[in-house]
């Protein structure tokens, strides 16, 4: 018997397709991991390149430092991207408005105060709000937003920086509210329990102890929300408008980054002109400010985080 | 037998006491705002689209005449897009999770990988649409078809697809692998016939819920440049096409305020095939799903 299960083990061992096997699979598995790392190639070098194009034509400093982005005005086109930045700015700015206090109060309540079947309810909840297509969450801010800011505050315009801020805040809430909850519940119980033995409130417990101790988590959070709302497109292109202005008004039209992207990537700007080679500098400038927020964000969690 | 002097304990908690309870409510509120939002969400788009939402919205190809407008050809479209999205970002990402799982040894290479793959998750989708439009519609040449978008949708959901694939690998336990080796299996053989049986429930879940974001995207199919108006089905995967999320956008622009039903009736579509696609995957997880 046992001559025979030596024998299997040897002539198994001389199979050769079974080695062959063994050795190709991490290769090929390897090359299929190598497909991620060249799509980051890709994007870094795809930008690089038609930016660099683009610098060609348009000097960088007039870029960098231009109040006026009118790249449609046939004689003398203006590649300013301030106002472009400042449009992103007002979105994002509105969206953290509304996302920080509702999420982190959301965030709050979940860990703190609400049942676990409150709980087994209202998080798939927000998992169903986070899963709605931002095309959706557009279509909302413009048919549904915007008259309503507009019956409180007359005179705001169809197009603004307002109701996609709010659009793009609700949107952004329920990463906020699931990511700082997921920090506050990794906070150990023995912590709570030591405060409220010592006569503390719920709430002081929240805020005194666990906010405190989830801080780089829920930062984190933010960073990373905010880094959604920049890059937001769908929401801001049907609601925002497509009139980049240099100002700090909340009522009038504006436009974004990705916003100015669709705005030529839908028109019929040919292939090699400049107007298409400056939506790879504004796709560049984009990346960048995402990637220094998910740099950042990694960084406040891995830096900061609390040990138990 | 009274230890506690009641008064002097209200005076000192009272206003405690209190504000916990206005805060309490105060995060209340802040919770039900985000479900009302949704409720708000759902009933309006409901209550626009569903007037226009019939047999013929289904099987109708766009039109200008709002009343005769359909999404067949944005409906087939998007299923086609998934036919090139859901093979190859599945295999790519599964093959991705297995290395790094598996095989991949600690060192620096392995590390940038990682890392890699957890900033590629934060680019915003319409880059990757800059990238598309570069790479596969201009350089390899493949045109606005499926193809182009395909490859591009499977990468921007890639490393959604690596990171539910690693979690689902991670979670089977090191014994049943060293069970697997103890019978002399090799390591090919025990990823194949042990952990990627027990992974795949996780696998599957997550692969669903990441194709359900890639058939809401929008971004980067605009920027490819994909047709709206279409009034042919695709035969193969170099046609041209549209999709779902691209002819609402193109319906919501419309300043007629016929096509603002529309574009809500085309919603109500684009929502009942996520809906039908996140119950698949809750189905999966909940029947599948092995706890060890």
């Amino acid at each position: 018997m046992s001559q025979s299960v030596q024998s299997m083990i040897a002539a198994s061992r001389k199979k050769k397709s079974k080695k062959i096997v063994e050795k190709l699979v991490p290769i090929a598995l390897f090359l299929a991991a190598a497909v991620s790392v060249l799509t980051t190639f890709g994007i870094v070098f795809t930008l690089i390149f038609e930016t660099v194009e683009f610098f060609t034509r348009i000097s960088i400093t007039d870029y960098l430092f231009g109040t006026e982005w009118l790249p449609f005005s046939g004689k003398e086109p203006l590649y300013g991207v301030l106002p472009l930045i400042l449009g992103t700015f007002k979105v994002t700015f509105i969206a953290i408005l509304v996302a920080v206090p509702f999420g982190l109060g959301a965030a709050i309540y979940l860990s703190e105060y609400a049942s676990d079947r409150t709980r087994r309810i209202v998080k798939p909840v927000l998992e169903v709000l986070a899963g709605v297509p931002t095309i959706v969450y557009g279509f909302f801010a413009l048919t549904f937003v915007t008259p309503v800011l507009q019956q409180i505050i007359p005179s705001l315009k169809i197009f603004n920086a307002l109701s996609p801020g709010i659009v793009v805040g609700i949107m952004i809430l329920p990463m906020i509210a699931s990511m700082s909850e997921d920090a506050m519940s990794s906070v150990p119980n023995s912590i709570r329990e030591g405060a409220l033995g010592l006569g503390s409130t719920k709430f002081e417990v929240a805020i005194k102890i666990v906010l405190p101790a989830a801080l780089s988590g829920i930062v984190a959070s933010v960073v990373l929300a905010v880094s959604r709302a920049v890059g937001e497109t769908m929401i801001v292109s049907l609601a925002g408008g497509s009139t980049p202005t240099f100002d700090f008004g909340f009522t009038g039209s504006i436009q974004t980054m990705t916003a100015y992207i669709v705005q030529v990537t839908t028109g019929d700007a040919g292939y090699g002109t400049t107007i298409y080679y400056s939506i790879y500098a504004v796709g560049f400038t984009l990346f960048i400010f995402t990637l220094a927020m998910n740099l950042l964000a990694q960084y406040i969690s891995k830096r900061f985080r609390e040990e138990y | 037998m009274k230890y506690l002097n009641d008064a002097l304990v209200m005076k000192r908690m009272g206003s405690r006491l209190k504000s916990n309870r206005i805060w309490k409510a105060i995060f209340i509120i802040a919770t039900s705002f985000a479900l009302l939002s949704l409720a708000v969400l759902l009933f309006r788009i409901f209550s626009q689209g569903l007037g226009y939402l019939n047999l013929d919205f289904l099987t109708n190809f766009a039109s200008r005449i709002p009343e005769k407008a359909g999404i067949k050809a944005a409906l087939v479209g998007s299923l086609w897009l998934m036919a090139i999205v859901a093979p190859v970002s599945i295999i790519l990402g599964v093959s991705t999770a297995i290395y790094l799982e598996e095989y991949a040894k600690k060192n620096k290479l392995n590390d940038f990988i990682r890392m890699n793959i957890s900033n590629l998750a934060g680019v915003p989708s319409i880059v990757f649409g800059l990238l598309g439009l570069t790479v596969f519609v201009r350089l390899m040449d493949l045109g606005k078809s499926i193809l182009a978008a395909g490859f591009t949708m499977s990468l921007l959901i890639l490393p959604v697809i690596i990171v539910a694939a690693q979690e689902a690998i991670r979670a089977v336990p090191n014994e049943q692998r060293e069970a697997s080796y103890g019978m002399g299996a090799t390591k090919w053989q025990t990823i194949v016939r042990v952990v990627l049986p027990a992974a795949i429930p996780g696998i599957l879940t997550g692969s669903i819920l990441a194709l359900s974001r890639a058939i809401g995207e929008t971004a980067p199919l605009v920027v490819i440049g994909i047709p709206v108006i279409l009034q042919f089905l695709p035969t193969g995967v170099f046609d041209s096409f549209t999709a779902l999320p691209m002819q609402i956008f193109d319906w919501a622009k419309r300043p007629q305020e016929e096509f603002q039903f529309v574009a809500a009736a085309g919603i109500i579509v684009l929502m009942t095939v996520l809906v039908f696609m996140n119950s698949i995957a809750v189905f999966i997880r909940n029947k599948f799903q092995k706890r060890y």
